[in-house]
């Protein structure tokens, strides 16, 4: 288990350092540091200088040495547009980001465990197929329009929930995040948001979900279960269970990218005030510093929710727990 | 009149595709008394495992039975609700299936999967189910069987598996065992001795056996009682002694001929030319006719009937016998 | 004759005529299809002749609505164009970029996943790793960086004119991992194969092994994987252009459109978003139950009755 732990984290590290790769490269072939930090009315040979200072004449691998060392140490050049070093701005607007990937997922978790395992049980049911049908709409559906339709028939028509924003948030953590949980606007502002993001996701886990079930529910060993006696509730809720949470977990982990994509697509429409309308509003301006910032955040995020799910995973699968290899 | 353990009269399985029905099993009948052993013998898909199956009605969809009646301890358990099955099944009579890796859950200890069968029956605590779990590894020769109790099914070799799913099958002391080819998946070396296992176990708690086989040669040497299966019915059935010193359906003669030793060493092989014809396409007469030596008038027209022929307590489906 | 009178009598076309959702699904992709590709015909106006639109004309209601006007049954946009014609151009655009983009994904990850995995070792890890990082920072995310790139590299002018070519380039590049994992799990199956050892003994060379044996074996799950990235890639394009990385205001597919009209569903004009909307939904939802029907055809498990 140590062993594969370890070699998980090895190479975490090693994605790791392919992102930071691309991310300077990025950075130093878009845009001009130096227009961005002083715009155009300054003297050349100011400019000049000021590139010399900045290091911008030394080698490529000098100066992705540089921004390497100054990445550990979370100093990613200043957002010219904020004025601000683009970590604190990011570490800003990261709470809202995260409290709606949270409440998404939470919703996520919740509703399609009990849909898809019925959906697996009974698959004939007018229900199951209810369900089914539901889901292949609200696949095809790209979740800014589903967020447009909420705000429209929400906020526009029947006035119940607010249309933008985060409402009134406090802070907490010695005033590093502010949080939406702990108001009642707060929450308000939080369902239409949260309701977009899982719209795409929910269809995707319910079906993974009811096909990984149907296809524990043939397996010899189930059918073995059957020969043993045990009652169907067993049957169904240990052991199939188990067995079906295997695979959605790692599918699980991945679809984390997903959602963070859609972030930045479900903030657009809410002006939702996290790292997604950030990055768009970057990419607007050309702000690389910014944009190079938020790559390696969304990186390590990546990467760390990928290795904690592998991880989780080996605890659950005993092939991997007791031999360490998968 | 004795009355069997296990009786099954007339048992037809069909099977609802959806290009039209499919009979599995046809007229399919047979008896079992306490502690005796029977052997369904026939190739893939002559349907022994469905006969199998159908006793505890473990036929997955789109399968059922539609004809016959099981009669165990007084019921019928065609008819019988779900939740009398239930109780039977693991408790009463038990199975074992093919493959040990297939069988037992990959993620739960094996602890956990005996324990679970032996409370799904019986109220008892899950220390008492435990031990009783180890007494059952001890029975089936697995060493320092307490240990054993938390590992995995995948940290176990083949026929350890095997000897542990036999030990599942006795948890409870059922009294009929249903093997379905319980060897089958196994390397040849191990193959005996889980065969001799299985033997020992049920002459010592005196328990049923219908072992399920297409290789008649572990038939003959561990069961009392031989039925013979073809095409989805019963061709032959008596004692193992008679079948096999003496066998009447030309199909029954033609698998004692195939058997490797029968004609002496340095001889080719023999084989039963053709091959059994697929569920959806069945000859009419006698399913065996288009392989058999003996066909003529009768056997293209008219299926035969399961009858008494000659002295001893002997039935075989043949026209010409 | 022959090959028509088998596609007759095949289990896919008697599915086909069975499933009442295929045939709709069907029916409707195709009017669709024709009605995009029609449009330079059967639409009323041309929204790209900047000649024929008034800024006077803009923000009318759908026919019939009040304020509506026959000439414009759907209304028009903010900027006077008739949105029943934007439309159908637009949808033309997105159907273009979308099957484009899915050729492009499917060429590139057959040809990658074909190689990783009879090629094997390093080649194999290299792309797989590659295919990984894509994949976990998901495809969408992965096109909108590349647009952003390109945007900032060729400012936004040049980036206009050559929309439709980068976004097909884009999407093609962001989403060719699914179809490399898919090929080189059919591969790594295949090579296995007796066929495989027998035409090495033979003496066929590792290329023609490749292509000409393993290659058919691998492309039926490719088919199934391709209709529901024909319905992702039009997804894909509709939000890029909605996050104004995509087609330009000037030659709008429906994603530009409903960024477009998104700010007046609060002043009232909502239909500048809403229709543009349905149309996409409905053009997804199609090729989405299409590709199910498929993927439920070409994987037939038998007992389903």
């Amino acid at each position: 288990m140590f062993a594969f732990i370890t070699r998980r984290i090895i190479q975490a590290v090693i994605v790791m350092l392919i992102i930071s790769f691309i991310g300077f490269t990025i950075k130093h072939h878009v845009g001009d540091p130096v227009r961005e930090l002083v715009g155009v009315s300054v003297k050349a040979s100011e400019r000049e200088a000021l590139r010399e200072k900045l290091g911008l004449n030394d080698p490529f691998f000098v100066q992705y040495k540089n921004f390497l060392k100054n990445a550990v140490k979370g100093d990613f050049g200043i957002s010219y547009f904020f004025k601000k070093p683009a970590s604190q701005v990011i570490l800003e607007k990261a709470p809202a980001t995260l409290e709606l990937v949270f409440a998404s997922s939470i919703l996520i978790i919740l509703l399609s465990i009990p849909l898809g395992t019925y959906c697996a049980i009974k698959p004939k049911s007018i229900l199951s197929r209810l369900i089914m049908g539901m889901s292949i709409v609200g696949v095809s559906i790209p979740v800014f329009l589903t967020a447009i339709m909420l705000i429209f028939l929400f906020a526009v028509n029947l006035h119940i929930l607010p249309s933008y924003g985060r409402g009134d948030t406090v802070p907490i953590l010695w005033g590093m995040w502010d949080t939406g949980f702990l108001t009642l606007d707060g929450l308000k502002h939080l369902i239409l948001p949260v309701i977009a993001l899982s719209s795409i996701m929910l269809p995707l886990f319910i079906r993974l979900i009811r096909a990984e079930m149907m296809e524990v529910m043939q397996t010899e060993y189930i059918k073995f279960a059957f020969a043993k006696g045990l009652s169907k509730k067993r049957i169904w809720f240990v052991h199939a269970f188990k067995n079906t949470l295997l695979p959605v977990i790692t599918v699980g982990g991945v679809q984390l990218g997903i959602m963070i994509a859609y972030t930045i697509l479900t903030e657009t429409v809410f002006q939702w005030q996290g790292m997604g309308f950030m990055f768009l509003e970057a990419v607007e301006r050309s702000d690389t510093s910014l944009l190079v910032a938020y790559l390696m955040f969304v990186g390590v995020l990546f990467v760390v929710v990928n290795t904690i799910v592998d991880i989780i995973y080996g605890f659950i699968n005993p092939k991997v727990r007791i031999s360490g290899t998968k | 009149m004795m009355e069997h353990l296990l009786e099954v009269n007339n048992l037809e399985v069909k099977f609802k595709l959806r290009t039209g029905g499919l009979t599995a099993i046809d007229k399919v009948g047979f008896t079992l008394d306490k502690g005796e052993r029977l052997g369904i013998v026939g190739e893939s898909g002559a349907g022994k495992s469905v006969t199998g199956f159908s006793i505890i009605n473990l036929i997955s969809k789109p399968g059922y039975i539609s004809d016959g009646e099981i009669i165990f301890e007084g019921k019928d358990l065609t008819r019988v609700s779900e939740d009398v099955l239930r109780h039977i099944r693991g408790n009463r009579i038990s199975m074992i299936f093919q493959d040990p890796m297939m069988t037992l859950n990959p993620v739960f200890t094996i602890g956990e999967q005996m324990a679970e069968t032996i409370l799904a029956h019986k109220n008892i605590s899950r220390k008492d189910a435990l031990e009783i779990s180890v007494e059952k590894l001890r029975q089936v020769h697995i060493p320092s069987p307490e240990t054993r109790l938390n590992q995995y099914p995948h940290e176990f070799s083949g026929g350890m598996r095997q000897r542990i799913v036999i030990a599942i099958a006795l948890l409870l002391d059922p009294a009929i065992i249903i093997a379905d080819e319980p060897t089958t998946a196994l390397d040849v070396t191990i193959q005996a001795e889980i065969m001799e296992l299985l033997l020992e176990l049920c002459e010592k708690n005196e328990t049923g056996l219908i072992l399920i086989t297409h290789d008649l040669g572990v038939v003959s040497q561990v069961t009392e009682k031989i039925a013979v299966m073809y095409a989805g019915r019963i061709v032959e059935i008596g004692s193992t002694e008679n079948i096999v010193a003496n066998p009447l359906h030309p199909y029954t003669r033609g698998l004692i001929k195939a058997l490797p030793g029968s004609r002496g060493t340095g001889e080719k092989l023999y084989q039963i030319p053709g091959s059994m014809p697929n569920l959806t396409e069945m000859p009419k007469g006698c399913a065996f006719h288009p392989r058999c030596e003996l066909a003529e008038g009768e056997c293209f027209t008219t299926v035969p009937e399961l009858m008494q022929r000659g002295n001893f307590r002997r039935l075989a489906a043949c026209h010409k016998v | 004759m022959d090959k028509w009178k088998k596609f007759k009598e095949s289990y896919f076309l008697y599915s086909f005529l069975r499933d009442p959702v295929a045939i709709v699904s069907f029916v409707v992709f195709v009017f669709l299809v024709l009605a995009s590709f029609t449009a330079p015909f059967t639409a009323p106006y041309d929204p790209y002749d900047t000649t024929t639109i008034s800024i006077m004309d803009s923000e009318i209601p759908p026919v019939w609505l009040e304020g509506g006007e026959k000439n414009f049954v759907l209304g028009t946009d903010s900027q006077g164009r008739d949105m029943l014609s934007t439309m159908m151009y637009g949808m033309r655009v997105s159907i273009i970029i979308g099957i484009g983009a899915v050729l492009l994904q499917a060429f590139l990850g057959v040809v990658i996943g074909l190689l990783s995995g009879y090629i094997g070792g390093r080649v194999d890890a290299f792309f797989m790793r590659l295919a990984d990082i894509q994949l976990s920072f998901s495809t969408l995310m992965v096109a909108i960086f590349i647009s952003a790139i390109f945007q900032t590299a060729f400012g936004v002018g040049k980036y206009s004119e050559y929309a439709v070519p980068i976004l097909v380039l884009i999407i093609g590049l962001a989403e060719w991992p699914q179809y490399a994992r898919t090929v080189r799990a059919s591969v790594l199956g295949e090579k296995e194969k007796e066929y495989v050892e027998a035409a090495k003994v033979i003496g066929f060379g590792s290329r023609w092994i490749m292509f000409r044996h393993i290659l058919p074996n691998t492309l039926s799950p490719v088919f199934v994987i391709s209709t529901i990235q024909v319905a992702n890639a039009v997804m894909s394009e509709a939000a890029l252009s909605f996050l104004g990385l995509g087609m330009p205001v000037t030659k709008p597919s429906l994603g530009s459109l409903i960024n477009l009209g998104f700010e007046y569903i609060f002043s009232g004009s909502w239909w500048i978003t809403i229709f543009p909307g349905i149309l996409l939904i409905v053009l997804v939802l199609v090729v989405n139950l299409l590709g199910d029907w498929l993927r439920d055809v070409l994987n037939p498990k038998l007992y389903k009755g």
